[in-house]
């Protein structure tokens, strides 16, 4: 190369640099105009700006929380406890979505008939149903066909009713682990551990939709290994249950990694509708926050940059998995 | 450069100057945007209302999609004084958490939604006119529950709707007498509803007027349910305008005050033409026989003998939509105006 190609090289970067910092700077003055009008518009209309609420105390209730709340923390600890809620349902979600999606996915390549059958009508069933219609068809089954704890019976210390499930729990009293079993009480069942109808029907109706799209990216990654991939397996004598895991699984992983990425980001986005169903996550706190303190923009603000930061740190995360598994094509 | 940087370049550039040509015009729109609301209604030929999504009673269509209702009556006065016909309003129904932001960000002109007057809310952008009910909360439980008061239903579940002041009372009445109640909170009116009649909840919390709807329209048998105040503080229930528009302010005010002004005047929806002749100096200058109301108000003469002739006074609003001639039979109790021992007062129309 001589020399005045590579100052060509070098103007023409310069310039492109330019153009780009030019870009972003007048995305920035774009931005920074439409908080400013914002703000403006919200003086205007008499109403506080700032996140100063957020150290104000909460004072309404959460319901089924992971981290300890109560409503004397303040709207700060309130969008916490709703992130973790957001983030234990979507987890719970995203590995029972992907296990079944799996046994769905290998159902449909199957050459028993009934399972192929039976996975496909899933599929197509669920895929075509409005997923908020699902949790909510789930809920009722839930709250409308199960007894009532007072007539429910007891399955050695288990109790199953429409106020939830609920088992016997080791719990540290006084000296002691102590086995605290659930018992009839004057309203509820008090005692041992309890998984929450909402609860339930949230974890139910989004794992049941996720599954059916799961197991499509699946399916789809396991098709697109060449065929031959398999004869060779076996021609090498190995079982089919070893060509799968050995030499078919690692392959189509590089294929289904990608789209996972999104499905995992659309569980987390999809958990907002667990409040339909009376789970409490951020949603359920954002829009509480709005109601009590009048800060739309700013309850809006912070849910936005949640999930878009839960969205970036999933892509991330992904792009590591998918970098193990990128293979070098010849 | 290449060609696609310059096209960049040249955008970016317009941009630019789109931005600082517009800022200023902008805020001009919108300063003119918050005062003016009457113009605004006048020009667009109806005033636009947030609505429940069906509290029945206070607001709800009818099977033919006609909207009826205590609070949708305070509606209809405001577009019979402004617009001289009661139904050029229109309705948006709103759930509790959309409300307040709908009328803060000018979506509607005013709302007239079981909206409890609180401070955080008033100094919030809105500005809330005159109670129109006084509330009290309460759980509604089955009867062989045998519930009197808010301390018999520890441990209880309670389902709840969110976007209200009722998950606060809730949580403060639990709080407050240690009773370690069991939310369950739903994000709508109907969500919550069918979880307490499914057996899901042993009580259902929210405004006794409401409980009272809900009783009468979804039970099986009204009987069997009771309702149990949650406190013993009163809500006032009250129409709101956003920050910014006295002038509009005034006009939801006294178009409020006009319904009970006209039951203390005795002047009913029935007798309002024959009350023109009266000489009473009171009735001759609520009905702008006597003029000067109208002017100040920037509205027409007649505009008060307008909402009694097409909507009726306070007295008949009410038991047209929640008292004896409804189906809900709410006792008039504290909404009765002041002289027969109620908190609703009129003020002087001179």
């Amino acid at each position: 190369m001589n020399t005045s190609s590579r100052k060509a090289i070098r103007n023409r970067s310069i310039g492109d640099y330019l153009v780009q910092a030019v870009v972003v700077g007048a995305l920035l003055l774009l931005l920074a105009w439409l908080a400013a009008n914002t703000i403006d518009n919200l003086r205007l209309r008499g109403i506080t700006v700032g996140f100063d609420f957020l150290s104000r105390e909460a004072r309404f209730s959460i319901s089924d929380t992971v981290l300890p709340y109560s409503p004397a923390d303040t709207f700060a600890w309130a969008f916490l406890v709703g992130l973790c809620n957001t983030l234990f349902l979507s987890a719970i979600v995203a590995v029972a979505s992907t296990l079944l999606g799996f046994c769905v996915a290998l159902g449909r390549r199957s050459s028993h008939p009934l399972s192929n059958l039976i996975s496909t009508i899933f599929v197509d069933t669920v895929r075509n149903i409005p997923v908020l219609v699902l949790l909510l068809f789930v809920y009722s089954l839930i709250i409308f066909e199960l007894p009532d704890p007072v007539t429910a019976r007891v399955w050695h210390g288990f109790f199953l009713n429409n106020r939830g499930f609920y088992g016997p729990a080791l719990s540290w009293i006084g000296s002691g682990l102590h086995w605290s079993f659930p018992h009839m009480g004057h309203f509820n069942i008090d005692g041992g551990w309890i998984v929450s109808p909402e609860l339930a029907a949230a974890v139910a109706g989004l794992t049941i939709y996720s599954t059916a799209f799961s197991a499509e990216i699946i399916r789809g990654g396991i098709d697109a290994v060449y065929k031959g991939q398999w004869e060779a397996g076996r021609a090498l004598g190995l079982a089919d249950k070893q060509v799968l895991r050995l030499v078919i699984l690692p392959q189509a992983l590089r294929v289904i990694v990608p789209p996972m990425t999104s499905q995992y980001v659309i569980i987390v986005k999809n958990s907002t509708l667990a409040l339909m169903v009376g789970y409490a996550e951020i949603n359920f706190v954002t829009s509480t926050t709005i109601n009590q303190t009048g800060q739309a923009v700013e309850g809006t603000a912070i849910l936005m940059t949640v999930f878009l930061v839960i969205s970036l740190m999933a892509s991330w995360l992904m792009n590591i998995l998918n970098r193990r598994y990128v293979l070098v094509e010849h | 450069m290449r060609p696609s940087s310059c096209i960049i370049a040249g955008l970016s550039i317009a941009v630019l100057t789109l931005i600082g040509g517009c800022s200023p015009h902008g805020s001009r729109t919108n300063q003119d945007g918050i005062g003016g609301t009457l113009a605004a209604v006048r020009s667009r030929g109806y005033v636009s209302c947030g609505a429940s999504q069906g509290t029945i009673g206070f607001s709800a269509p009818n099977s033919q999609g006609y909207w009826l209702g205590l609070d949708v009556d305070v509606c209809r006065a405001v577009a019979a004084a402004v617009l001289g016909d009661k139904n050029k309003a229109r309705f948006l129904p709103l759930t509790g958490a959309q409300r307040l932001t709908a009328l803060q960000t000018g979506q509607i002109d005013l709302i007239a939604r079981t909206l409890t007057w609180t401070l955080s809310r008033d100094a919030n952008g809105v500005n809330f006119t005159l109670p129109n009910f006084y509330d009290y909360v309460g759980f509604l439980v089955r009867k062989d529950h045998n519930a009197a008061k808010a301390a018999d239903l520890k441990n209880a579940s309670v389902c709840v709707q969110t976007g209200s002041t009722i998950e606060v009372t809730l949580a403060d009445v639990s709080r407050r007498e240690n009773l370690g109640l069991r939310p369950v909170i739903f994000d709508s009116v109907e969500g919550s509803r069918q979880a307490f009649f499914s057996g899901r909840c042993d009580a259902l919390i929210t405004d006794a007027s409401a409980l009272t709807s809900v009783r009468a329209v979804l039970s099986k048998n009204a009987a069997d349910y009771v309702i149990v105040p949650a406190d013993n503080q009163i809500e006032a229930l009250t129409p709101a305008v956003r920050h910014g528009d006295d002038h509009w302010f005034d006009i939801v005010k006294f178009s409020i005050a006009a319904l009970i002004d006209a039951e203390q005047l005795g002047i009913t929806q029935k007798n309002v033409d024959d009350m023109l002749k009266s000489s009473d100096p009171d009735v001759r200058r609520f009905l702008g026989v006597e003029k000067g109301n109208g002017k100040a108000l920037g509205l027409s003469e007649d505009w008060a003998y307008q909402v009694i002739k097409q909507v009726g006074n306070y007295g008949e609003v009410y038991n047209r939509n929640v008292g004896d001639d409804s189906a809900l039979k709410i006792p008039r109790g504290l909404n009765r105006l002041q002289r027969d021992g109620g908190l609703m007062v009129p003020i002087p129309f001179n």
